[in-house]
């Protein structure tokens, strides 16, 4: 059988897209802070630590909320989903506020809360804590949008048993320029609750790329 | 010790980042940890930093974490008690 993506969301350029359709939209962007926020309140999440993570976790934590949202994990076996995220500039937005803080030998005050964030695999972290998820994850750095080797990584793991199902994509955030692609990749007739607004896409590279500029 | 308290909450809300709640909304009696605010061990060492960089103390022994730690009145007695000696 073969693997399809069955939901995705798209954030970038103030859009919000989730399974075609557009749910939130800014056109002037202050903030990457105003800019999820605004989100955050819009789509009611009710999750106070959202408060304490860093930039890229805010945007990584938001994308699986929207794919999730009308998802229900409980239709995988425990630890059979996994996520597989990548981006360019790891955690280096956060490594940036952390240097900040101890710059200056004479006001040397490292801040926990950051420096606990100063790793790009802990936005996986958070939306595994989220979800309960225990599956396979990973998190890839590279200085482009690598399609083909995401599609590689996650089919392996769907092909091989390693994972019934994966939460795949791209969340990247540098300062106010952000963007995150994520989709939910399964094997065909695995039982997912098809959106009528959204007909599953097969999982291939020209996919990936597709939804990386569904603007 | 009223306004001490008052500007502690400001300073742990902002520190921690307690962005949906309000300085009324803390009871300076209730715990900070496990209920009441709910806060966790990273929370902790954030207002050690917070007592370090705002207030100059440092916590010599961190056995006395947890009676500083215990509420907001904790902490400002405290406070109130060290800007004493000092």
């Amino acid at each position: 059988m073969d693997n399809q993506i069955t939901a995705y969301t798209y954030i970038g350029e103030g859009k919000v897209v989730v399974n075609k359709r557009l749910i939130f939209y800014q056109e002037k962007i202050a903030t990457f802070a105003e800019f999820i926020r605004a989100l955050y309140k819009q789509e009611q999440v009710s999750y106070p630590k959202f408060y304490k993570m860093d930039s890229l976790s805010k945007l990584g934590f938001i994308s699986a909320e929207l794919l999730l949202r009308n998802e229900n994990p409980g239709r995988f076996k425990p630890g059979s989903l996994a996520v597989v995220l990548a981006n360019s500039s790891s955690s280096l937005d956060t490594d940036l506020a952390h240097q900040d803080s101890i710059r200056n030998r004479s006001a040397y005050f490292p801040s926990p809360s950051v420096f606990v964030y100063t790793l790009a695999n802990i936005v996986i972290g958070e939306i595994c804590i989220r979800n309960g998820l225990k599956g396979e994850n990973a998190f890839l750095v590279s200085e482009k949008f690598n399609p083909a080797q995401l599609q590689e990584y996650v089919s392996d793991l769907l092909d091989n048993g390693y994972a019934e199902a994966c939460i795949c994509g791209w969340v990247e955030i540098l300062g106010n320029n952000f963007k995150a692609v994520m989709a939910l990749v399964e094997k065909e007739g695995s039982g997912a609750v098809l959106k009528k607004e959204f007909a599953p896409l097969p999982f291939t590279e020209a996919s990936l790329n597709d939804l990386m500029n569904v603007n | 010790m009223d306004e001490l308290i008052d500007k502690l909450k400001k300073e742990i809300i902002a520190q921690l980042n307690l962005e949906d709640i309000s300085a009324g909304d803390i009871n300076p009696d209730a715990p900070l940890f496990g209920e009441g605010l709910g806060l966790d061990s990273i929370d902790a060492l954030e207002l050690i930093v917070l007592l370090e960089k705002n207030y100059g103390i440092k916590i010599e022994d961190p056995k006395d974490g947890k009676k500083i730690f215990y509420s907001i009145r904790t902490m400002a007695e405290f406070i109130t008690e060290h800007q004493k000696k000092a």
